[in-house]
């Protein structure tokens, strides 16, 4: 391999790898995180510059490993890959210290230069900046060279070890670790100490290292006593279910009410959106209509006085829903794909709309939403408490799992399907659209209504304010990541997009940047979600037969 | 494709199974059209607006409307030729918005906006148009492209990420103050016209933002009509695959189009930050779901309903709250209103599609 | 021989080190009785007393906590509003200057966990008094106020940066303004038995539903800008709020427009925010009670940006003043637009939501003659000025929102009510009692904060009550009249 396309790859990829620094450099990444410690004095900010050089070197010597395996090769488009991103570090630096830029870019404040010179000079800082870059993307070849079961090991224990650092203080706070800690007689900082975290990281490569040993012997193991390990595992996951909240505490269990009512939302759009094909983006629509119900119904306070407890305003508020759902689906039976989306939208943006307007004021209470909605009782307890309405939550996303699953194989779901797949055979096949929709909607709405009633239960005061199109987009993307379809991708998806951003709330600033570039990179790199459905899966690998067929023929 | 096509063999067969549907249907559209007669009567009856007024709105209708028709067309465009909705078309608007800020303010501050007002006016727009095509090609390149054969909503979330990550991007980067656009002296007057006995302001801005709408907008025809790149384009959107045996780079041409949709929303955002002076990251937004409706009303996928479509949108809400008497609260209300009612009547929006006749 | 001579030099210097003035007077042990005179105010006497005009809050705090064992001293509730022949105790000059740095009498000295109704929060040697805060720092519009707000009690925490011995710590949450994230917040709060008070939530419309939780935990909370007249209004125990409530702004500018300006005739708009629909309303039925006449209400959404159709609803409606709720972006567009219809001698009038600077630059030329009402920075504390400076070092900008004073204040009372009613320990231990420090939060009294007077009423109702009046002259915004 010729010299100079070498490095031409190292330039190339450390002109990207630069560019993506500078970008996160910009944003204000690297002074956020210099305050925040993985293990002992290692700062978060630190780790992301490593990772720089890291990823430099990895991308270029990956590149160039496609046309020679050459060593040296490797090294010489690593080296310069990592020198040009550090090049790249270090002018910023220089910039930043030297012209005023902060009008225009607010992060490019003293405290961006004090987190990139680690207290040096500058002219040492900016030397170093560049050394450091070209050391790990070298290091980063070498890394490569080691057997596989070694690079696994190393990688799992290097991954374990930053998962926990970052939410020490997470796990730390939750009531088992401090009934665990209390018992034990010990106390935890708000970093993982050093020790511990060498630890990890031996303890966890060894382990995958001898893991990796006896692949085979796992899986014979599993194929005996099959029925007594899934009753075990049965018994096991309910225990822990029901335990759950308790062990966890009260934050973590706010959490899985809330990841518990986006996957009931989410399982009612599945059905709309999964199974039957229509593109709904105003499904917020329906759980607000849920919420509005129940506090309508039940709390004293609102302008009907009525106060019902919250198990009779429950139907009620489903019923609401389903028969809006009906109300949405009528006009626009016609409609089809994006035309569909966009009328959708519009219904989610009227409801939030009509909520907040001062002609509905005098009855659901305008922007001042509607206060003491009660929570519900359960035999004389009063489940005010995250803890006992996850229960509840547990226990109507059970029941809508077991509807959906139901669904799933029924007459109306093979219709469903049907419809999706292509509309007039469906019709011709004898399936009667209008009726096979109109369920969709309504079925779909009454889901997110019962989500949305628990939620106005949950909140004891409901504002307009809940209800934007986010809402709506939030659960669109949880169905699509977990894998559209799929009954077990739906409550995946809400873990990974409910729960890990409320784990990221501490980094408020880039939590949003950060589910917006997880999109993206989730839909390039496996689009058809985390547990997909087996039929989604075997469709897209048609789709991808048939493209490839394509371009066959064209070439 | 197998998606295309299959979904092309859906469309073209009408539906008039559902008559009893449609007969209700048609019942609720002729009563909502009822009322709107008579609110728009009980409205010119009391008779407290003088033409003035309804002038002085229809203008300020059309300047909001050029710039939804902008924004449309580069919805519209991409939906032409890839079938998926670029919801992050509404940020590369918003970031035409602050690079012309950033540019104008710069000349504010060195004096040029002062000195040769038109010479600063110019480079703002070369800016504003010339920063969102290079975002708008690298969002297609490396979250679109690898995408063409995945389902349809894939694409769409993956468009959905892209808005939510320029928007941060955007925030975090340049702060999360609100940016003012500087007054631009040769612009800030207005005629004054009499009309009816009452004087009717009618600013230089207002002018300018329409035509140099129409000068876009006859330029884009004239590119796509006449030229081989908009014929190429055609080609594209016509069939993929067909255009790709004739020779034409489809790639290319993708890109091209979204730099044009690109260049086309930057202008419309350079415009919304002179005629409402403030911008901010999210200013995107709302003008995105404006113009996405816009385009649906006109017709998705076709570029003369685009225009229709955003001018149509931008009237109506500057005229409903005043003609219906209804809270300027519920413009949005009325506007989504309208929006069903007209896919009611035709599913395929007010032009139907011309440009991609056999794509839903 | 010259190793002790080393050792007593060490001690000698040593012992020139310790506070002497603090030992030889502790706190709140003396000061001198005295009879206000005639056209005496409290500042007046603090420049003569102490030669520092800044020293008056520290006169206020002593006499108030002396007050509550000796009945022959006046309380005061209001700084500016001393009479002649009140009785007031003024403080030795070190307690002055430990006042001015940050220090408090108390806590009190004690070997046990006090009892306390709602719990007990223990901070060990050298551990942090954490301090919650919650604000909505990401999410439309809201964003930016949530930041001001941070900022503002950073820089609380930055100016006393210890408390009895501890470091203070403000831990920080962003709540989004929706009922959702402020109750996730609360949770996260009330999951964390170190928290120890909470400053926030900013909106009212996460504050209502985290109130509820806080309640229920015994977590005491302080509001810097809920403003909503229900939060306070529930009877809870824990909400308390260092803002005023709508139902003072609103019915105060009403006062002002009807009295003041003349106006009989007034068109209101709101943004369709709880804060601008809720501070519309007191304002219509404060004017309305005088016998002025609201000749229209309408309504916009926050993020409009073209006001002309509704501004042409009102110009036919010959209004002399609108009266606007909400904030800066949407009040520009309300001002500058205003020109377009042809109402530009209508009066544009706003509230705190739009008292900033980037009103005035928004709104260009159409900003001039414009009001806004605001908490009485006359009434405010003296400190403003260097606080602003601060600030404005500290971050590069001017604030961008006006409720940083709020936050700023919110921390210091939680501070001053802790040292009021912790006990401390031998070592150091800091023993929160949580209702103890509640009651001492709603025992505040004639603290002079940064936004103005503070005194809690019984239903945690403790912002300033005064307001001010604002107006745009030549691009600035000076004191109507």
């Amino acid at each position: 391999m010729k010299l100079l396309s070498v490095v031409r790859a190292g330039i190339r990829n450390g002109l990207i790898v630069g560019a993506v620094a500078v970008f996160i450099v910009l944003i204000g990444m690297v002074q956020t995180f210099a305050k925040r410690y993985l293990v002992s004095d290692l700062t978060l900010s630190t780790v992301i510059l490593v990772a720089f050089g890291l990823a430099a070197g990895a991308l270029a010597a990956q590149q160039v490993s496609r046309n020679t395996t050459q060593l040296g090769s490797k090294v010489l488009a690593a080296a310069v890959s990592g020198l040009i991103t550090g090049v790249m570090l270090a002018l910023l630096l220089l910039v930043v210290s030297q012209v005023p830029l902060r009008d225009v870019l607010v992060n490019a404040t003293p405290e961006m230069v004090a987190a990139l010179s680690f207290g040096l000079p500058l002219s040492g800082a900016a030397l170093l900046l560049i050394g450091l870059s070209v050391v790990m993307a070298v290091l980063a070849v070498l890394y490569g060279l080691l057997p596989s079961r070694v690079r696994r090991a190393l990688l799992e224990g290097i991954m374990a070890v930053t998962l926990i650092g970052i939410f020490w203080e997470a796990i730390v706070g939750l009531d088992v670790s401090r009934l665990v800690m209390k018992f034990l007689g010990v106390k935890a900082g708000k970093v993982l100490p050093l020790p511990a975290g060498l630890g990890l990281l031996i303890l966890v490569s060894l382990v995958t290292y001898v893991w990796r040993a006896h692949p085979q012997s796992n899986v014979t193991v599993r194929r005996t006593g099959e029925g007594l390990r899934r009753y075990v595992s049965l018994v096991l996951i309910a225990g822990a279910l029901i335990a759950l909240p308790f062990a966890v505490g009260l934050f973590w269990s706010q959490t899985l009410t809330t990841i518990g009512l986006f996957t009931l939302m989410g399982l009612g759009l599945n059905i709309v959106v999964g199974m039957a094909g229509l593109l709904d983006l105003g499904y917020v629509a329906f759980y607000a209509i849920g919420a509005y119900a129940m506090a309508l119904f039940s709390s004293p306070a609102s302008s009907l006085h009525i106060g019902l407890p919250f198990w009779v305003a429950l139907p009620i508020a489903l019923l609401f829903a389903a028969i809006s759902g009906i109300l949405l689906g009528i006009p626009v039976l016609r409609l089809r794909g994006d035309y569909l989306a966009i009328v959708t939208l519009g219904f989610g943006e009227i409801i939030r709309i009509l909520a907040l307007s001062d002609v509905l004021k005098p009855y659901i209470g305008g922007p001042q939403g509607i206060m003491e909605t009660p929570s519900p009782f359960f035999f004389g307890i009063q489940m005010n408490d995250p803890r006992y309405l996850y229960y509840l939550i547990l226990a109507a996303c059970l029941v809508v799992v077991f509807l959906s699953l139901r669904l799933n194989d029924s007459r109306i779901g093979r219709a469903w399907i049907a419809v999706r797949e292509d509309e007039d055979v469906a019709q011709a096949m004898g399936i009667n659209l209008v009726a096979a929709k109109l369920m969709a909607f309504a079925i779909g709405a009454s889901f997110a209504g019962v989500g949305g009633a628990i939620f106005a239960a949950r909140q004891g005061a409901i504002f307009p304010m809940d209800f934007t199109l986010f809402v709506s987009i939030n659960v669109l993307c949880l169905i699509i990541i977990g894998g559209i379809g799929s009954i077990p991708g739906v409550i995946t998806g809400a873990f990974f997009l409910i729960g890990l951003p409320e784990v990221l709330r501490e980094v408020d600033e880039y939590r949003i940047l950060a589910y917006g570039a997880g999109l993206v990179i989730m839909m390039l790199v496996r689009p058809e979600g985390l547990i997909p459905s087996a039929r989604r899966r075997l469709e897209l690998h048609e789709a991808e037969d048939q493209g490839e067929l394509a371009a066959y023929t064209v070439s | 494709m197998a998606v295309v096509s299959r979904e092309a063999q859906v469309s073209r067969a009408p539906i008039v199974r559902v008559s009893v549907n449609r007969i209700l249907l048609w019942v609720v559209g002729l009563g909502v059209a009822a009322l709107v007669v008579w609110r728009i009567a009980g409205t010119a009856a009391r008779g407290l607006y003088g033409p003035d007024i309804w002038i002085m709105q229809t203008l300020n209708g059309l300047v909001q409307g050029s710039m939804y028709a902008l924004v449309a067309l580069g919805y519209t465009m991409v939906y032409g030729i890839l079938l998926m909705i670029n919801f992050a078309h509404g940020e590369i608007f918003m970031i035409g918005a602050m690079a012309g800020y950033f540019v104008l303010n710069g000349f504010h501050q060195s004096g040029l906006l002062a000195s040769d007002p038109v010479l600063a006016l110019l480079l703002t727009f070369v800016v504003g148009m010339g920063v969102p095509p290079i975002v708008g090609v690298l969002l297609e390149r490396i979250a679109y492209r690898p995408l063409r054969r995945a389902p349809r909503l894939v694409p769409l979330i993956c468009a959905i990420g892209a808005s939510f990550f320029l928007q941060q991007a955007v925030r975090l980067l340049f702060g999360i103050r609100t940016k003012v656009y500087p007054t631009v002296a040769v612009l800030s007057g207005s005629w004054t016209v009499n009309v009816g006995g009452r004087d009717l302001r009618i600013q230089h801005m207002s002018a300018l933002i329409i035509v140099i709408t129409i000068i876009l907008m006859v330029a884009l025809y004239l590119l796509v009509r006449k030229t081989k790149i908009g014929k190429a384009m055609r080609a594209v959107a016509e069939d993929k695959e067909a255009a790709a045996l004739m020779g034409i780079d489809v790639d290319w041409v993708i890109m091209i189009t979204f730099a044009i949709g690109s260049a086309l929303a930057g202008a419309a955002g350079v415009m919304w930050g002179l005629w409402y002076k403030q911008v901010i990251h999210t200013v995107g937004f709302i003008p995105g779901i404006k113009a996405f409706t816009s385009a649906v009303l006109g017709g998705i996928g076709n570029i003369p309903g685009a225009m229709m479509g955003g001018l149509f949108l931008g009237f109506v809400e500057a005229i409903a709250p005043t003609a219906l008497d209804i809270s300027t609260q519920l413009k949005d209300v009325i506007s989504f209103g309208l929006l069903v009612i007209v896919l009611i009547f035709r599913p395929s929006g007010i032009l139907g599609e011309v440009l991609s006749g056999k794509k839903a | 021989m010259k190793k002790w001579f080393v050792v007593v030099l060490i001690v000698t210097l040593a012992l020139m080190l310790l506070p002497w003035g603090v030992l030889a007077a502790p706190p709140g042990q003396e000061g001198k009785i005295y009879t206000l005179g005639p056209r005496e105010t409290l500042s007046l006497i603090a420049a003569r007393e102490y030669g520092n005009v800044l020293a008056y809050p520290a006169i206020v705090y002593y006499n108030n906590l002396a007050a509550q064992t000796n009945p022959q001293l006046t309380k005061i509730t209001d700084p500016n509003a001393v009479k002649p022949g009140d009785v007031i105790l003024l403080p030795t000059a070190d307690q002055v200057k430990a006042y001015l740095a940050g220090e408090r009498v108390g806590p009190a000295k004690g070997d046990a966990p006090p009892d306390d109704l709602w719990g007990v929060v223990t901070i060990g040697p050298g551990e942090p008094v954490r301090i919650g805060f919650a604000a909505a720092l990401s999410g439309a519009g809201v964003d930016v106020l949530g930041l001001d707000e941070k900022r503002g009690a950073e820089l609380a925490v930055a100016d006393r940066p210890t408390l009895a011995g501890h470091p203070v710590e403000l831990v920080v949450e962003d709540d989004l303004c929706s009922g959702e994230g402020g109750t996730a917040v609360a949770n996260k709060f009330v999951a964390d038995p170190t928290i120890v008070a909470v400053v926030g939530n900013m909106c009212s419309s996460s504050s209502i539903p985290a109130s509820d939780i806080y309640e229920k935990a015994g977590y005491t909370m302080v509001s810097p800008s809920s403003t909503a007249v229900a939060f306070t209004a529930r009877g809870l125990r824990s909400a308390n709020r260092v803002c005023w409530s709508d139902a003072i702004q609103g019915p105060a500018a009403a006062k002002f427009v009807y009295e003041k300006l003349g106006i009989r005739k007034v068109a209101t708009i709101h943004d369709g925010s709880p804060y601008g629909e809720g501070l519309v309303n007191a304002f219509a039925e404060g004017f309305k009670a005088l016998g002025g006449e609201v000749v229209a209400q309408e309504a916009v959404s926050v993020g409009d940006t073209d006001m002309r159709p509704v501004l042409t609803k009102i110009s036919v409606t010959g209004p002399e003043l609108i009266y606007f709720g909400g904030f800066v972006a949407e009040g520009a567009f309300l001002a500058s637009q205003r020109v377009d219809v042809g109402i530009e001698k209508v009066i544009f009038m706003g509230a705190d939501g739009i008292k900033a600077d980037d009103f005035i630059k928004a709104a260009g030329a159409a900003a001039e003659g414009a009001y806004a009402s605001a908490a009485d920075l006359a009434t405010a504390g003296p400190g403003v000025n260097a606080f602003l400076a601060k600030y404005e070092a500290t971050y590069g900008e001017k604030p961008p929102a006006p409720f940083h004073l709020h936050a700023y204040d919110a921390v210091n009372v939680i501070m001053d009510a802790i040292y009021a009613s912790a006990v401390q320990g031998p070592d150091g231990t800091l023993w929160i009692g949580r209702e103890a420090l509640n009651r001492a939060i709603r025992a505040t009294s004639g603290y002079q904060g940064l936004s103005g007077v503070i005194t809690c009423q019984p239903n945690g109702d403790c912002g300033t009550g005064t307001v001010a009046m604002s107006k745009v002259v030549n691009g600035q915004w000076v004191p109507a009249e």
